[in-house]
């Protein structure tokens, strides 16, 4: 907290950290936009310059998205089990259950 | 750039920690981390973990993020002063990129629930620590280069096995880190290298007299004494920690002693010499308690650089405020 100068009863906003944002980057033309990290800044404008100063010094991108953290809706990593191993049986999904005979087996 | 294995976990808060788990399913909960981690696992943020874990990473990624932080202040001091437009370029890309290794590992340590503003407010009222090493003053251009080499080089040492450490979001900034990193001890040694070879004698003096003042000190950022780390073990456990402080310090040795003699230095330590025996070089004692007194506050700079950092957050806060004021009136606008 910030102990400049300020005339009596004029309180500090509460809430005075900036919003936190995240950040994916695309690192080149044609690949996806990859979470790299996060960062705070006051509104958009600012948070995307502020990814382009921390996240992209060494032309790590060519483009950049920003989203607000309290804006992303994540799955709950207490489920994971219940959520993501039926898939574990269903082999049968996958090219390499099916044994083919060894002429077209590159199909 | 810098962490520095302090163990500075007090002891109400230990005691604290090491109290048993209450519930039966607190004990399983626990069972199952603890089965993670010996697999090898990532935790991730969201992950269930013991109170004592969470505790111990904010106080070492909050510490090394100050350490960033604070850590630009020697060598921002020289950026006017950089003898060349070369070297000014070099130094700012450098002192940048520390800033840039702060927020990585502020962001680190707000996953695990702290905030930025917390972590600030116990930097600046003292309580939280940063690297002993950047409370001595760089006093001549020479400091520049040897901070690169000795500083930058024992921080590497140093972070590189944090790259596997068992807290994802930590290692993964530790990954951006190192690789930003190496440019920082090579310009240090590239420097050095210049005055020592093209220099004059008053130069290859200067080059002699910084790393006369910076050698001891960069041992220390190792850390205490494996024997004196009580709070490494479970660390190491947890895998946050994955090679012990002398182990880490030793291998710093070994390779500055190599370079030292590629540059012409001398290493100010009558006792350093090579020991055939262990394959390593055996070294003097360092001096504890000057390191106790630097991180409890008492070292040359500490004041100074404390002040520094709340001048300019004090200094901030105007625009800090007037950024929020004008996203709100923006947000007002679109929503009219």
């Amino acid at each position: 907290m910030s102990q400049t100068a300020r005339p009596e009863g004029i309180a500090r906003p509460a809430e005075a950290e900036w919003p936190l944002w995240e950040v994916f980057v695309r690192s080149k033309a044609g690949l996806d936009h990859k979470h790299c990290g996060s960062l705070h800044a006051a509104d958009s404008a600012m948070a995307i310059q502020n990814a382009r100063d921390v996240y992209t010094r060494r032309q790590e991108g060519t483009s950049i998205w920003v989203v607000r953290s309290d804006q992303i809706v994540a799955s709950d990593p207490a489920e994971k089990d219940a959520y993501f191993d039926p898939a574990a049986d269903k082999v049968y999904r996958h090219p390499t259950f099916y044994r083919l005979p060894k002429s077209v087996d590159h199909m | 750039m810098y962490t520095q294995s302090m163990d500075t976990l007090n002891k109400a808060e230990a005691a604290e920690l090491k109290k048993p788990v209450r519930s039966a399913e607190d004990v399983a909960r626990e069972e199952r981390f603890e089965a993670r981690i010996d697999a090898g696992d990532f935790i991730e943020a969201k992950d269930w973990m013991p109170e004592h874990y969470r505790k111990t990473l904010v106080r070492q990624i909050s510490q090394h993020a100050h350490s960033e932080i604070v850590g630009m202040l020697p060598e921002g001091n020289w950026i006017t002063r950089a003898p060349t437009l070369k070297r000014k370029s070099i130094l700012l890309a450098k002192v940048q990129d520390e800033g840039g290794h702060g927020l990585y590992l502020y962001a680190a340590a707000e996953t695990l629930g702290t905030s930025r503003d917390e972590m600030i407010r116990a930097l600046h009222a003292g309580k939280a620590k940063y690297s002993s090493i950047f409370n001595y003053p760089s006093l001549t251009w020479a400091d520049i280069g040897v901070i690169g080499w000795l500083v930058d080089g024992a921080a590497i040492m140093n972070q590189v096995p944090l790259c596997r450490c068992s807290y994802a979001p930590y290692a993964r900034a530790m990954v951006r880190i190192c690789r930003e990193e190496s440019f920082h001890q090579r310009q240090g040694f590239d420097s050095l290298l210049v005055l020592m070879q093209q220099g004059t004698a008053s130069q290859r003096a200067m080059v002699q007299d910084a790393v006369d003042r910076w050698w001891w000190p960069s041992l220390m950022m190792f850390g205490p004494p494996d024997a004196n780390s009580p709070n490494s073990e479970q660390s190491m456990r947890w895998g946050i920690k994955r090679i012990s402080n002398d182990a880490l310090r030793q291998k710093f040795v070994d390779a500055a002693a190599e370079q030292a003699k590629v540059l012409g230095v001398t290493l100010p330590d009558p006792a350093l010499k090579w020991n055939e025996e262990r394959q390593s070089h055996d070294f003097g004692a360092i001096d504890w308690e000057e390191f106790w007194r630097v991180v409890n506050g008492d070292g040359p700079c500490n004041r100074e650089r404390l002040a520094g950092r709340v001048k300019a957050w004090d200094e901030g806060a105007w625009v800090r405020e007037a950024a929020l004021a004008y996203a709100g009136k923006q947000t007002l606008k679109e929503a009219a």
